[in-house]
């Protein structure tokens, strides 16, 4: 890219908050429908000013991870207004979660977000056990912790290597996978599959972890750090990557929170809130992190952002190495674990038992609630109402990815379209979540 | 949530129990607060929905997390309902945040079967642009004055709105040409 970037005035911005609430023709958001565009796309008379051009990307382009399509408004090179058009992979989700019980239910939500399917299960779970009003035992909480912060570590990785591929840093595409492959055979040793887990589960997690686990948590810890700082060779301090970066895309807080924004983007923008740290869940008050933020909301700070909550993640579970504490990794409430295969054989009452639960399931109180977890792309929030039955009556995912789309016409209004690649990238949606 | 408004209603419980005689419910920004597993919740009205959103936003809930809807057409005997409020067939389930005091509340808005209709709080919060018209693409619930009460999901050509409760868990079959009949 030879194109040269001023960092916006952030001041000269317009109150943030303002800005986004425009509806007409000076909103960065391309409201027509997808059948009025392709009208006016056809009829090469109707644009009155002739430099306007409506233009379609994706939903198969090599920069929209997945199924993304964005419908364009141009002058030139500069992108006007945009709309992201998403449901191309809509499967009904919220639909099939009324058809499943609690136990299968995580089978369902972790096919969401396949890029952190853990904490789709978490959120998931949570929602579950406030509604029962079980507590999960300690070791439970904390193979949860590190779970959670391993697959974080393993998310923002591929975000590092399609982030990289995106901006024409193609080598980098090789090693983020390479590095999330460790992860995820680490995974795959905990939990059998390397995507889709369906490990937490409500009442604690699905096995133990397997022996010598600390043993492979450590060779990550070792090989993960100098590897990270290969990326800061090869990106964070090279000029073509900051050049592309710096001042792109960039947002304040004020735009942020009206567009309700969460996780990297938010943060990129100053505004320190962590549900980790901020409403704390798990046995996060007894580790200690740090809460990264930008300052400037770009697509640089996103980046960075991400890059060193690796660090910040690795730091955690160095410390859950240490605090791993003993006991039972379910709760034993007859209520929601099935026996121990060994009782199976002996009691006739057992068998029964684990029979009921496999095909009825548990009755879950009636009630409604909500659990939000801090997933990798900000709050990941799960809203269950239940009458009683052993299938929720509506679940509903608060899929931060699905939100987050929502600011990228804002990012990308009177931007270059080459910028809008690095915007799509930072955003870093995961488009099974977004459609669910 | 905070342990203080736990506290507060685990408060309000107790006093029930001690009296006979149903305590005045109490009122947030002109709607009705209960407690749903340590989560507070709010029942407005739909003529005051727009009103109570306002009355938070200026209260410094800065941040709408999440909105929703519920059909509840199949769940007789609902119990989450309090009294003087009138349930609907629809619901719609607004989440808002307030980050200086770490506070979250949910609005809870009951609609009737027949067109259900609702103020948008786009102009509060632009964020819910997208939720509202997954709402609508799911549920067939217009919020009314919504820059682009469009489905969101589904294709623009859809019928039918998929999480109503009355629309059916189907599937559709699928014609293998080069299968053959025996088995």
């Amino acid at each position: 890219m030879t194109v040269t970037h001023e960092t916006p005035e952030l001041d000269s911005v317009p109150d943030g908050a303002e800005r986004v609430k425009r509806r007409g023709d000076d909103s960065a958001v391309l409201r027509l429908s997808e059948a009025e565009c392709a009208e006016i796309g056809n009829d090469p008379s109707t644009p009155a000013d002739d430099e306007r051009v409506l233009l379609n990307m994706g939903p198969s382009h090599p920069s929209t991870h997945g199924v993304l399509r964005l419908m364009l408004e141009m002058e030139g090179e500069t992108v006007l207004r945009s709309k992201p058009v998403v449901g191309y992979l809509h499967t009904g989700m919220e639909k099939q979660a009324e058809q499943l019980t609690y136990l299968q239910g995580c089978t369902n939500v972790t096919r969401m977000d396949y890029s952190s399917p853990l904490f789709s299960e978490l959120a998931f779970s949570l929602a579950t056990e406030k509604l029962i009003g079980i507590e999960v035992p300690e070791r439970a909480t904390w193979i949860r912790m590190l779970m959670c912060e391993l697959n974080r570590m393993s998310s923002h990785l591929l975000f590092m290597a399609t982030n990289g591929m995106d901006l024409g840093a193609v080598s980098m595409m090789i090693y983020g996978w390479r590095e999330r492959e460790e992860v995820l055979r680490f995974f795959e040793k905990v939990t059998g599959l390397r995507m889709n887990h369906n490990y937490i589960r409500p009442g604690g997690v699905a096995a133990d972890l397997p022996d010598g686990w600390q043993a492979d948590v450590e060779r990550l810890l070792e090989i993960i750090p100098p590897r990270l700082e290969e990326y800061d060779i090869l990106m964070t301090g090279q000029p073509i990557w900051r050049e592309r970066l710096q001042g792109v895309g960039a947002m304040n807080a004020d735009e942020a929170l009206a567009l309700s924004a969460t996780g990297p983007i938010l943060r990129s923008t100053g505004y320190a809130w962590d549900l980790r740290r901020d409403e704390p869940y798990l046995a996060y008050p007894e580790v200690d992190f740090d809460v990264i933020v930008g300052s400037y909301g770009d697509c640089y700070d996103r980046y960075a952002i991400r890059l060193n909550e690796i660090r910040e993640s690795m730091r955690i579970v160095e410390q859950i190495l240490d605090k791993m504490p003993g006991g039972d990794y379910r709760v034993q409430d007859k209520k929601v674990t099935p026996p121990p295969r060994v009782r199976i054989d002996q009691s006739m009452e057992a068998l029964i038992h684990h029979f009921k639960i496999f095909t009825e399931g548990f009755k879950v109180p009636e009630g409604e609630t909500y659990a939000s977890v801090e997933s990798p792309r900000g709050e990941l929030g799960v809203y269950i109402v239940s009458d009683g039955t052993s299938t929720p009556y509506r679940m509903h995912v608060r899929g931060p990815s699905f939100i987050n789309v929502q600011t990228m016409p804002h990012l990308m209004q009177n931007g270059l379209i080459a910028d809008g690649v690095a915007i799509i990238s930072s955003v870093d949606p995961i488009m099974g979540e977004v459609d669910r | 949530m905070s342990d203080e408004i736990a506290a507060e209603a685990a408060e309000d419980v107790a006093d029930a129990a001690a009296e006979d005689a149903p305590p005045a419910p109490e009122l947030r920004y002109g709607a009705i607060v209960t407690d749903s597993c340590g989560d507070t919740v709010l029942h407005a009205s739909v003529d005051d929905y727009l009103d109570t959103v306002a009355a938070a936003h200026a209260d410094g809930f800065d941040q709408l997390i999440d909105l929703t809807a519920v059909d509840y057409l199949t769940y007789a005997g609902r119990r989450t309902v309090p009294d003087g409020v009138e349930a609907g067939r629809f619901e719609v389930v607004t989440a808002l945040i307030n980050h200086q005091r770490r506070e979250r509340i949910r609005i809870r808005v009951q609609l009737g079967a027949d067109d259900p209709t609702i103020a948008t709080v786009f102009d509060l919060y632009p964020g819910s642009e997208y939720l509202e018209r997954e709402v609508y693409d799911m549920f067939g619930i217009v919020f009314t004055d919504h820059p682009d009460m469009t489905r969101v999901l589904m294709p623009e050509d859809w019928v039918g709105h998929p999480l109503r409760k009355d629309y059916a868990v189907g599937s559709i079959p699928v014609q293998f040409k080069a299968a053959s009949n025996q088995r």
